[in-house]
């Protein structure tokens, strides 16, 4: 028990006001190391069978397909993860578990790997699901002319042979001992060969039955599902909710049974409603201000200390996140994360050392620009807003240019020297750092060159043995820390309200919302 | 001027207007940042992607030619297949069109008659409290955003007294009661937006009536007063209130997004605005298209109608 | 002015109670940074929708925690000022081409005329979401972007009231004497349709809120964290199904300032319509 969850259960139960209840969690606030789940449901689960799960949600669109290369949202995500079923799982803590594979190794240097899959497994028209489907399912996203978003980050696969029906070996041209989590990524779904993923074909917990893109979805249970006893649903139903008032009154009305996206804003006051509560999960979803470490001045290792000394976090997690999330250390690893370095101070505001790195670098009475627009997360523009105005006190100027939502990831970002981004996350650390801070990776938002880190990050990838990879991605934490081009002022939690007739298990994932987008298999009615 | 020659011009002319509007919303789309390509991966589009995408849909081509092509199927019935999910536009269009015209006359059924209604109430008791009252309702009814109107009818009806769903999420397999039903709190707002315009535009009409000769013979005569309004003045101010409802059925049909959004209902706007923040060009070419020639036939129909209603506007001096 | 003093004593009690209420907004809008007791983008308290007693301020606070009562002021003026000035422009340009069109007449009316038509065919709402994400959404680009918009509408009206006055025997004079087209349409057109016209000034102008209020609703409007009526409904719209009634404030005050418009149209008109004999 911490004291975050006392505070919220009195605020619940009525015994202390709003205003109370969020000046006193803004004093234990990020201090207290809150587990991934906090508010989760009863201590014990147990979980019934029967009815038709209701989802309310925000993130689809009617551009939204079936195709797994194309997800971007959560709507499009949670459909593909109830109807389809992937090599590997992130479990609820946080773990990788097998899900079609039984189990898996790697040869020294982990390029070469062997997955065991397991033999009792369906599609929803009867086909077995066989190591073939696998490697036809994993081609779709590296094959010539993939128009799959994940066609880079899986294009490092060299070869896919199948051994039988059930084993299957796969060979990289880097080693990567990280490879199982990557392939638990929600756009790497196995559909059959006989059929292709147009069918909607799957060996998921679920099947599809109606799907209009930005509107609705139903699919129906997969009586034959491979996990015992379950899912627990009927039926699920998704709505494509946009407006997140729309979603709150869905929820609170009964027409839904849960809902992703709650708005900071309302989230207190949602929670007070009758037969609803708001779940909050603090993941891997990160805010940032990454900076073109090439591009003058921020080639300047004093000028990017003191622009991360510049920023008050409290005040950002209050006014922007209004206090549901932490605080962030310049890092884009999770604090429950493997191989977090837990030994780094937390970098405080401190203007009067910013002003004293830069007058040390010739550069007082900076002046930079911090682009911005409200796509690269909810509030980017207040947030930037506030940046300029604790900077103010380090003597920096920072003028804050709003730029238009549309067109802000393939015009802004990586383009302009210094902008807001936000990251959703990665389960592990290499993943996370290749794919956004490796030199010619194709997401670097911050082309920081340090020899050390670079190659500790390619060392640490095909190491196999614990122990040394956690001093390696210490000492590459502390390396960010100390020079790196990115700004990370905070990780934001994901807000879920989930009626009261929900039956949630003990431990809610992480990853993304909804319970890492399988609510639909992992809940039931209580 | 014939009514006959009339009306082929307008049409022509109506034609000509289309054809310019779908080309401007390609260049329009073309000069928006970010192509379908680029707003389809967001922050994971990594450029070997982008040009595989581009290459898959033919967007390499220059705009001018895809809208040559488009238009040539276009021609020939072919309304082409959406870039996100490769189904045809025109059945992706038929659900949501049947939505959209649903609302729209669900909504007129309601709001016309009450209009029509309260304004000759207005006008007969003209000056009075009942008049003025009527009047500043309506004011304060059209200066409110419709989503606030949306906003308040769901915090009394929806969630504090459990009368009406928030959402309207209408689907075909519901029958005709359960989708009036589940959409009656749209229809609601749209009322209270459309009716003000209309009532205003009626009680005018016939108040700028009343002061003409013929009413004063009428009003000599020793007529009722309701029975002039309704007998005499109401059929000679018909023109420009038939100009206010026909302009508020297009509203109807082409504005409503807004309330679309916070109902959740999914009519052609919402279609529209998904397609526009995608680039997804054929659907939003169609939706363009259907938008433009509701507002173009009911012009043309106000005036023709205008036209049969006041035969003196058909020898103008 | 006396002569416009007496008529006034004579408006009526609708008409006087509409020009105070104009009156107080143009006070609030001017003097906004003086009557304001915060910053206009302060934060007071990170509460969101606090209720007056609980921040203790005069009308609560709005969903970032700021001031409530300090936003409506700033926001009078910032909404005042950008309606008025985005009115002022939509008539100016649908008045010019207006007259322009109708007075020149043949090819130009045809060509003004069918360029209307086309803009007029386009949803209003998506033409100015598609215009501003193109041009981006400054202030300047969405006062041009809604003004042109506007000046349709306002174009069809002073083209069709030109029109009438156009064929009148004192134009056809003033065209034999040689005057000029600039001089006819400013001497002779523009006092004989300025009553109609003035009452939809009234009318567009508080359409603009509006239509500012709905752009936001959609995504893009004035930036945050400049205050507006609009946008203030819009960001706080969702605390109404929560029983806090803090957006019940702006988009009271939007109706407010139509209704005392209106009140102020209505007279105009009523006093102009001894004038001339139609309108």
């Amino acid at each position: 028990m911490n004291p975050k969850y006392h505070l919220e259960q009195a605020y619940k139960e009525g015994t202390i006001s709003r205003r109370e209840f969020l000046q006193r969690s803004a004093l234990i606030g990020a201090t207290v190391a809150v587990p991934g789940a906090m508010m989760a449901g009863a201590a014990k689960a147990e979980m019934k069978r029967g009815g038709v799960l209701r989802l309310g949600m925000g993130g689809g669109s009617t551009t939204d397909t079936i195709d797994p290369g194309t997800h971007t949202d959560s709507v499009g995500i949670t459909i593909e993860r109830s109807m389809r079923s992937y090599l590997t799982e992130v479990s609820p803590s946080g773990e990788l578990i097998g899900e079609v594979a039984a189990s898996w190794e790697s040869k020294p240097g982990a390029t070469d790997w062997t997955f065991e899959l397991r033999n009792d497994i369906e599609f929803h028209d009867g086909q077995k699901l066989t190591a073939n489907d696998v490697i036809y399912s994993i081609n779709h996203h590296i094959r010539e002319g993939s128009t799959s978003a994940v066609a880079g980050q899986m294009g490092k696969i060299s070869e896919m042979k199948a051994d039988g029906d059930h084993v299957l070996h796969i060979t990289l041209s880097e080693g990567n001992a990280d490879f199982p989590w990557l392939i638990s990524d929600y756009h790497v779904s196995i559909f059959p060969e006989n059929g292709g993923w147009e069918t909607g074909v799957g060996s998921g917990p679920f099947s599809l039955v109606n799907y209009e893109p930005g509107v609705r979805a139903e699919l129906k249970r997969n009586d034959n599902y491979f996990k015992e006893g379950r899912p627990y649903f009927d039926g699920l139903e998704v709505t494509v909710i946009a407006d997140a008032a729309a979603r709150d009154n869905a929820l609170k009305t009964g027409q839904v049974d849960a809902t992703n996206r709650v708005s900071q804003r309302t989230a207190l006051l949602l929670d007070k409603a009758p037969g609803v509560s708001v779940h909050k999960v603090v993941g891997t979803k990160h805010y940032t201000v990454p900076m073109l470490t090439n591009i003058p001045p921020f080639d300047n290792v004093k000028v990017r200390q003191a622009l991360r000394l510049a920023v008050d976090r409290e005040a950002l997690l209050k006014t922007v996140l209004g206090g549901h999330g932490e605080i962030g250390n310049d890092l884009p690893i999770g604090r429950r994360q493997e191989f977090y370095n837990t030994e780094l101070p937390q970098r405080e505001y401190d203007p009067d050392q910013a002003a004293f790195l830069l007058k040390e670098a010739g550069m007082s009475g900076l002046s930079v620009e911090l682009s911005a627009a409200d796509t690269a997360f909810d509030g980017a523009i207040d947030a930037a807003v506030l940046y300029a105005e604790h900077a103010k006190a380090a003597g920096i100027n920072v003028n804050v240019i709003r730029e238009s939502n549309d067109g802000y990831w393939s015009n802004v970002w990586q383009q302009k020297p210094w902008v807001m981004c936000y990251w959703s996350g990665r389960p592990t650390q290499d993943w996370m750092w290749t794919i956004a801070y490796e030199v010619g990776g194709a997401w670097n938002d911050n082309n920081w060159n340090n020899e050390s880190f670079q190659s500790l990050l390619k060392q640490a990838r095909v190491e196999v043995d614990p122990a040394k990879r956690k001093d390696m991605y210490w000492e590459m934490q502390r390396l960010h820390w100390e020079e790196g081009g990115t700004v990370v002022p905070l990780f934001a939690a994901d807000l879920m309200g989930v009626s009261n007739k929900i039956q949630l298990p003990e431990v809610i994932g992480s990853d993304w919302e909804l319970d890492g987008q399988r609510c639909s298999e992992r809940w039931s009615f209580a | 001027m014939g009514l006959t020659r009339l009306i082929v011009n307008r049409f022509l002319f109506g034609l000509i207007t289309l054809l310019a509007i779908t080309l401007l919303i390609s260049l329009a789309l073309e000069a928006l940042p970010g192509d379908f390509a680029e707003q389809r991966l967001g922050q994971s589009a990594t450029p070997e992607t982008i040009a595989a995408i581009r290459e898959q849909l033919g967007l390499n081509k220059p705009v001018l030619v895809r809208y040559a092509e488009w238009l040539g199927n276009f021609l020939q019935g072919d309304m082409g297949i959406s870039l996100s999910n490769s189904r045809p536009v025109a059945e992706l269009l038929a659900t949501r069109l049947g939505n959209t015209l649903f609302l729209a006359v669900a909504s007129a059924i309601v709001a016309v008659p009450l209009a029509l209604f309260l304004g000759i109430v207005a006008a007969l008791y003209r000056e009075s409290l009942l008049d003025k009252m009527i009047s500043t309702i309506t004011l304060a009814a059209i200066s409110l955003p419709e989503f606030f109107i949306g906003y308040m009818l769901v915090a009394l009806l929806a969630v504090n007294w459990q009368l009406f769903p928030a959402i309207s999420s209408i689907s075909d397999s519901m029958s005709l009661g359960e989708k009036i039903y589940a959409s009656l709190l749209p229809i609601a707002t749209l009322t209270f937006v459309i009716v003000a315009h209309m009532m205003r535009m009626t009680r005018a009409a016939i108040i700028n009536l009343l002061q003409s000769p013929f009413i004063e013979m009428a009003t000599l005569k020793g007529l009722k007063r309701s029975r002039i309004i309704v007998r005499h003045a109401l059929p000679n101010a018909l023109s420009p209130i038939i100009n206010v409802i026909v302009l508020n059925l297009a509203y109807l049909v082409v504005g409503v997004v807004v309330v679309e959004v916070v109902f959740i209902y999914p009519g052609l706007g919402l279609l529209m605005i998904d397609s526009v923040t995608s680039r997804d060009l054929p659907i939003v070419q169609a939706c363009i298209l259907i938008f433009g020639a509701t507002y173009i036939t009911l012009n043309m129909l106000a005036d023709i109608l205008a036209i049969i209603c006041n035969p003196r506007m058909r020898h103008p001096r | 002015m006396r002569r416009f003093w007496n008529s006034f004593k004579r408006a009526g009690l609708p008409a006087h109670i509409g020009i105070v209420i104009i009156l107080i907004y143009l006070i609030a809008a001017v003097f906004a940074p003086w009557l304001a007791p915060y910053g206009e983008s302060e934060v007071v308290d990170p509460v969101p929708w606090a209720s007056p007693s609980e921040s203790g301020t005069l009308l609560g606070l709005d969903q970032l925690g700021r001031d409530l009562y300090t936003r409506v002021l700033y926001g009078a003026r910032n909404t005042i000022a950008l309606a008025l000035g985005i009115t002022c422009l939509a008539f100016f340009m649908g008045m010019v081409a207006g007259f322009f069109a109708a007075t020149v007449g043949r090819w130009v009316d045809h060509l003004l005329s069918r360029c209307v038509d086309i803009i007029m065919a386009f949803p209003t709402l998506f033409f100015a979401l598609i215009a501003l994400s193109i041009f981006g959404t400054s202030i300047p680009v969405m006062v041009f972007v809604i003004a042109t918009l506007d000046a349709t509408r306002v174009y069809r009206i002073s083209r069709a009231l030109a029109m009438d006055i156009n064929v009148m025997e004192y134009v056809e004079v003033a065209r034999l004497r040689g005057e000029g087209l600039w001089w006819i349409m400013r001497r002779e057109i523009l006092p004989n349709t300025l009553t109609p016209l003035l009452a939809e000034f009234g009318l567009r102008f508080c359409f603009v809120f509006l239509f500012i209020s709905s752009l936001s609703f959609l995504g893009i409007g004035i930036q945050p964290p400049a205050a507006d009526w609009g946008a203030m409904v819009r960001e706080n719209g969702v605390a109404i199904t929560y029983g806090i009634f803090t957006p019940l404030v702006p988009a009271a005050a939007i109706a407010v300032l139509t209704i005392a418009v209106n009140l102020v149209v209505d007279w105009f008109l009523r006093k102009t319509a001894g004038l001339r004999e139609e309108y």
